[in-house]
């Protein structure tokens, strides 16, 4: 596989994250969502094998299994027995319109680019122009977590917005040093973790995973 | 100009009238197989339509000329279209006169006069039609142009003949662009040729037709007419995604025999495209009218997607 | 051809001006024979016109500027009249729609015989056309604000000419003051380029020359250009600005819309292109990118609210600013391309707006005097009382569906060339420089593309509810019939000219080539028509192609052949009752109308548009599900009343009644005002 090669198959991936951030971005429901998310992980997997390979780095590869074990598999299992505990099958509202939403996202992806072409310009690495990508990933993963009014679905947002931090890690510099890497799995394996664990709180507190019922801890009503 | 130019482009119109309805057959078919239904006949879609010709035409008393011009204007704005579209060859006299942002237009005034006659007997049904088929066409045309922006971004082009020689050359394989502006078609190919989760064409339950609310009143070889057009108009947006997005095949000079080829192939690929179209009807049930601007929204989200990562990513 | 020889262009537009100036002067000398009146006031302002028109033409097609200098006016301050392409552009434009409209008058004034006396309206009528005429002609600040008061001046009476009825009194007031405060920001505008061009201390600096010659330090330009283009977006009636429009236009009688839509508007256009390209020359990309967004805008807000109204002149009216709108973003692509020095892609922008400008002249001009068709036979403005006049005005309803057919941008009509050039010019958006600007065009064409489609469904419901289905009004429509033949020949001018603007694009573009060589420094016609006069290749024939005539002829030949083949043998055809899925008891309150054709579109788009939804049921009823009166009732607002008048509006009453305080009514305190102020101003001058 030459270099000419590998860059367009990086491309390719990078688009197609984009378009599973958008997916996830406008996906109403929640078993869907969680497909996507895995789609994800394995989009970036693949993604961090090949740069890997065209690199020769590596470490690159463990972290390819790491984000294919976790991401594709461990994650999406928790979510989904999550959600089966906790009983939810209703569509997720958002708070925008989904064409608005749409909208705002494309607006996120111009943006991103505006800010990274300038550092793209900079780089030298076959992956540079995935950048803006990464970043917009990023963002509109924060801007899922603003719209949904779910907590479940907010923290599919978080890992998606970690997946995009992984994914610019990757195309920026080639991945980041492997113990970081690992550290920065575990933390969202723990996250995650602590997320299920407040949530049946959370169930058995309110009754609900409406985030505008947390609004009643507010003191002083 | 060429004698040879001519003859293929005759042969090309004589192809899209001849085979559209054994297109629709096949793809009749091929639903009746995935949903375990015994099928008819491939060719029962020609006995239909000559079943029309040959009936009187009923018109309704207060039909104006609007009503009668109509089919006429559809059919042969399809056929103009036809014309236009490279299925044979990419040397066709008549492509210059239209590039792809004209052959939206064709389309356009198509349903524009088919809209106006379902207004003119003055029912609830007709006017519900145009009403909900313009709203639907509206949330198409700018994903459409989007689709349209981003393959004539990778070919410098709109002009049909001009974008298949230019993916014939080869720079254009694997482009994460042409491939989000290729869903996008797909999708947009839904809603225009007015196929499930958009449209369902076989539907006349009152509150769920679009196409068929329109042309409810006509009858004989008017109806013919429309449905016919409306056959054509399926094949053709087939041939267009395979003039667009995969145009090996057709030809690139006015050789007969190479239009013969590119004919036999252009078949096989909108035969298979049939496949996909038939995959995707049986998959998804009908959209609530309203669920629509999401459908069509992701439409022209891919088709921006695929702008976007053109400037970005290639 | 012997004119032509012996006059000079601008001779024979001054002598059209002086004679609609000497009629307007003599026309109340005839007030008493009404009917007399009215022939010969068509006749004059037609030939008027058409002399306008040829003057106009001819100049464009020398591609030279003459001059006139009048020793009117003010002492040491002549009027400078120049006649340039594009000022000859504007004024053909001008000519040509006056001239049908004219015609069209002599049958719609008839109208009024027995009922008031029009001696006001052709007085006005004439001063309106003189003005227009003046203002395109103007080569100096002072007579081009002169022309631009008669014209608007002249506008608001020929609007109050119905003033019995509080709404059009109010519509003209409203319109005043718009155009006055658009006025006084076009003042000011030509105040700041004089004073750059000769210095404040002397008046030299009038002339347009004097500004051609000066060069502008960018702060000094940029204000001047904002002046005025909020000037002259007021006039054209862009949003937010277009309040005064869809009153102004439907009080107005008929022909009198049809010219303030179709070419007042297009008055603003040409200051805009006089000011940007003409005077100042040179710009930064961002004053573009201004003007290209507030034309999207406007061309997305109108055709929504066009969508919902049921008023067919107000929805007319809308689609003006809709159509502006078009002509406001290729005029922008221009200014943006030009700042980056892309001349050629400047040029086909520019071309794109003008060839719009001139499309919907003839395609406005001619909808509305459809309207005003319809309203002369139904004295009904209400869509929604209208229906089945297909039958009853068959001429008027032919003459209206080509009309809908243009606007709708649908080939092988005008206004598809016009929308095609734009999207043309969209689309060679990535040879800019500026990465933002690469990635926000086409989100710019998309919204095109979305106005496009919008307005073809607007114009499918105003053709089909006016003229389709079934008479829907309360008094029988036996008593409507086609209009007379001086009405329909004003509108098959307009027609004609409509399909022929739309099959041979590449020679009326071959007619204008010296106008962006003259503004942008680069012709089309290299590129555009360089393979004959059937085909229009904007940049190359590999890149995109359209032949008008071929898509007309082949559509007629096809249908042709389709319907010989089937008339060989034709089965049989009868008229039968209405089978609508074998319902029987259909009335004709059961059609769609205005108000539900647009309910989808109020849902998807409902947002950006204030609609307000009613249903209240009758009370007595066993059960909600089968009540015995619905009411249903819908308030559609314009957002931009409340957003940007009202608080405009209050806030002056608010100062107006605090500064009211300070009239106390005794005369002392009027002295205190008066010593205070003497007091600080001595404080000031020893400072």
């Amino acid at each position: 596989m030459d270099l000419q090669t590998a860059a367009q198959i990086n491309s390719f991936l990078a688009a197609f994250v984009l378009l599973t951030a958008f997916g996830m971005l406008v996906q109403k429901r929640i078993y869907s969502l969680i497909h996507l998310f895995a789609w994800q992980g394995l989009l970036l997997s693949i993604n961090t094998a090949i740069v890997g390979y065209v690199a020769s780095k590596h470490h690159l590869y463990i972290s390819s299994i790491l984000t294919l074990s976790l991401k594709v598999f461990l994650l999406p299992y928790i979510l989904h027995v999550l959600i089966v505990r906790l009983r939810i099958r209703r569509e997720v509202e958002t708070l925008v319109n989904i064409p608005m939403l749409m909208l705002i996202g494309l607006a996120l992806v111009i943006f991103s680019y505006h800010l990274m072409a300038p550092v793209s310009e900079l780089s030298k690495l076959i992956t540079r122009s995935t950048l803006a990508v990464a970043l917009a990933t990023v963002m509109i993963g924060l801007l899922m977590m603003i719209t949904r009014k779910h907590a479940v679905t907010q923290i599919i947002g978080f890992l998606a917005m970690e997946n995009g931090l992984f994914f610019a890690a990757t195309s920026a510099t080639y991945g980041m040093p492997l113990v970081v890497e690992l550290g920065v799995a575990l933390d969202v394996l723990i996250a995650a973790f602590i997320f299920g664990i407040f949530f049946f709180h959370i169930h058995t507190t309110f009754d609900s995973l409406d985030v505008d019922q947390m609004a009643r801890l507010k003191e002083g009503d | 100009m060429t004698v040879n130019q001519i003859v293929m482009e005759c042969l090309q119109i004589a192809l899209l009238i001849a085979v559209a309805p054994l297109f629709v057959g096949w793809v009749r078919m091929l639903k009746c197989w995935a949903q375990s239904r015994s099928t008819a006949s491939l060719f029962q879609p020609y006995r239909d339509l000559l079943k029309l010709f040959s009936k009187d035409v009923i018109l309704a008393e207060n039909a104006s000329w609007i009503f009668r011009f109509t089919p006429y204007l559809v059919f042969g704005t399809v056929i103009l279209s036809g014309a236009v579209v490279p299925m044979l060859t990419t040397k066709l006299p008549l492509s210059p006169s239209a590039d792809v942002i004209v052959l939206v237009g064709l389309f356009a005034i198509a349903r524009f006069f088919t809209a106006l006659a379902g207004m003119d007997i003055g029912t609830a049904f007709g006017g519900m039609g145009s009403s909900r088929e313009m709203m639907v066409a509206s949330l198409a045309e700018p994903a459409m142009l989007m689709a349209i922006f981003t393959v004539s971004l990778v070919n410098q082009s709109t002009s049909l003949s001009h974008i298949a020689e230019v993916m014939y050359s080869g720079h254009a394989v694997l482009k994460p662009s042409l491939a989000f502006a290729f869903i996008a078609f797909i999708l947009i190919t839904l809603a225009e040729t007015g196929r499930i989760p958009v449209d369902n064409p076989s539907t006349h339950l009152e509150l769920t037709m679009l196409h068929e609310a329109m042309i409810l009143e006509y009858s004989g070889r008017h109806l013919a007419l429309i449905e016919w057009a409306g056959m054509m108009k399926l094949f053709l947006f087939m041939a267009l995604g395979s003039a667009l997005f995969v145009p090996w095949g057709i030809a690139r000079s006015d050789s007969l025999l190479m239009g013969l080829m590119a004919g036999v192939l252009l078949l096989l690929k909108v035969g298979a495209s049939g496949v996909v179209l038939v995959l995707i009807e049986t998959g998804l049930a009908k959209m609530r009218l309203f669920r629509l601007t999401e459908f069509l929204g992701s439409a022209f989200l891919m088709a921006t997607l695929g702008m976007l990562s053109f400037f970005i990513l290639e | 051809m012997n004119v032509v020889m012996i006059f000079s262009p601008i001779e024979m537009a001054s002598a059209s001006i002086l004679l609609l100036l000497v009629f307007a002067a003599l026309a109340g000398l005839l007030s008493r024979a009404q009917s007399v009146l009215i022939g010969l006031f068509s006749v004059v302002a037609t030939v008027a016109s058409a002399l306008a028109s040829a003057a106009g033409a001819l100049s464009v097609w020398n591609g030279t500027a003459e001059r006139i200098i009048l020793l009117l006016g003010l002492p040491d301050l002549p009027f400078h009249l120049r006649l340039d392409p594009l000022a000859g552009f504007f004024l053909t434009v001008i000519g040509l729609l006056s001239a049908a409209v004219s015609i069209y008058s002599a049958g719609y004034l008839k109208g009024f015989l027995g009922q008031r006396p029009v001696t006001r309206l052709v007085v006005f009528y004439c001063l309106f056309l003189a003005g227009m005429a003046m203002v395109v002609l103007a080569d100096d600040a002072l007579f081009f604000l002169i022309s631009w008061e008669v014209m608007a001046a002249a506008s608001y009476f020929l609007v109050m000419f119905e003033d019995e009825r509080p709404e059009t009194r109010k519509a003209a007031f409203v319109y005043l003051v718009i155009a006055h405060v658009g006025a006084i920001a076009i003042l000011l505008s030509f105040g700041v380029m004089a004073g750059i061009a000769t210095g404040f201390e002397s008046f030299g600096g009038y002339t347009f020359d004097a500004m051609r010659q000066a060069s502008f330090p960018l702060g000094w330009a940029t204000a001047a250009f904002l002046l005025a283009f909020f000037g002259f977006a007021a006039k054209a009636g862009m949003v937010p600005l277009h309040v005064w429009l869809p009153d102004a236009h439907p009080a107005a009688p008929s022909n009198i819309s049809a010219l303030m839509s179709g070419v007042m508007l297009k008055t603003a256009v040409y200051g805009i292109i006089r000011v940007t390209f003409d005077l100042l020359r040179e710009f930064p990309w961002w004053w573009g990118a201004i003007v290209l967004g507030l034309g999207i805008i406007s061309a997305l807000m109108g055709i929504l609210y066009a969508m919902m109204e049921k008023d067919l002149k107000r929805l007319l009216a809308y689609s003006s600013v809709e159509n502006i709108g078009i002509i406001i973003t290729g005029l922008g692509l221009a200014m943006v391309f030009f700042s980056f020095k892309l001349s050629v892609l400047a040029s086909l922008a520019l071309t794109a707006s003008l060839y719009h400008v001139m499309n919907h002249a003839m395609f406005k001009g001619l909808l509305f005097m459809g309207a005003g068709s319809v309203l002369h036979a139904t004295h009904e403005r209400n869509m929604e009382h209208m229906g089945g006049l297909i039958h009853r005005m068959p001429w008027t309803a032919a003459l209206f569906l080509v009309g809908c057919i243009s606007i709708s941008a649908l080939p092988p009509f005008n206004g598809f060339v016009s929308e095609w050039l734009t999207f043309q010019a969209f689309l060679l958006s990535p040879s800019l420089p500026s990465p933002l600007m690469k990635l926000f065009m086409p989100l710019g064409a998309a919204l095109l593309a979305l106005t496009a489609a919008l307005a073809a469904a607007t114009f499918v419901k105003a053709f089909g509810v006016t003229f389709l289905g079934h008479w829907r009004g309360e008094h029988s429509s036996s008593r409507i019939h086609e209009v007379d033949w001086l009405m329909r020949t004003g509108m098959l001018v307009t027609a004609v000219s409509c399909l022929c603007l739309g099959i041979f694009p590449a020679t009326f573009i071959d007619w204008m080539d010296e106008i962006p060589l003259q503004l942008v420094g680069s012709r089309l016609s290299v590129s555009a028509t360089a393979s004959g006069w059937m085909w229009l290749t904007p940049v190359a024939q590999e890149r995109a192609s359209y032949s008008g005539i071929v898509v007309f002829a082949g559509s007629l030949l096809v249908y042709g052949i389709v319907y010989i083949l089937l008339h060989v043998n034709p089965g049989k055809l009868h008229r039968g009752a209405i089978w609508d899925c074998g319902f029987q008891k259909l009335t004709n309150r059961m059609q769609y109308n205005a108000t539900s054709f647009s309910m989808p579109f109020r849902r998807v788009f409902g947002f950006m548009v204030h609609v307000k939804e009613q249903v209240t049921l009758s009370p007595q009823t066993a059960h909600a599900a089968f009540p015995k009166r619905l009411h249903y009732t819908l308030r559609i607002r314009d957002r931009f009343w409340n957003w940007l008048y009202k608080p405009v509006a209050d806030a002056s009453f608010w100062i107006a009644r605090k500064v009211g305080r300070l009239q106390q009514g005794r005369i002392q305190s009027y002295l205190i005002y008066s010593f205070v102020t003497i007091i600080v101003l001595l404080l000031l001058a020893a400072l």
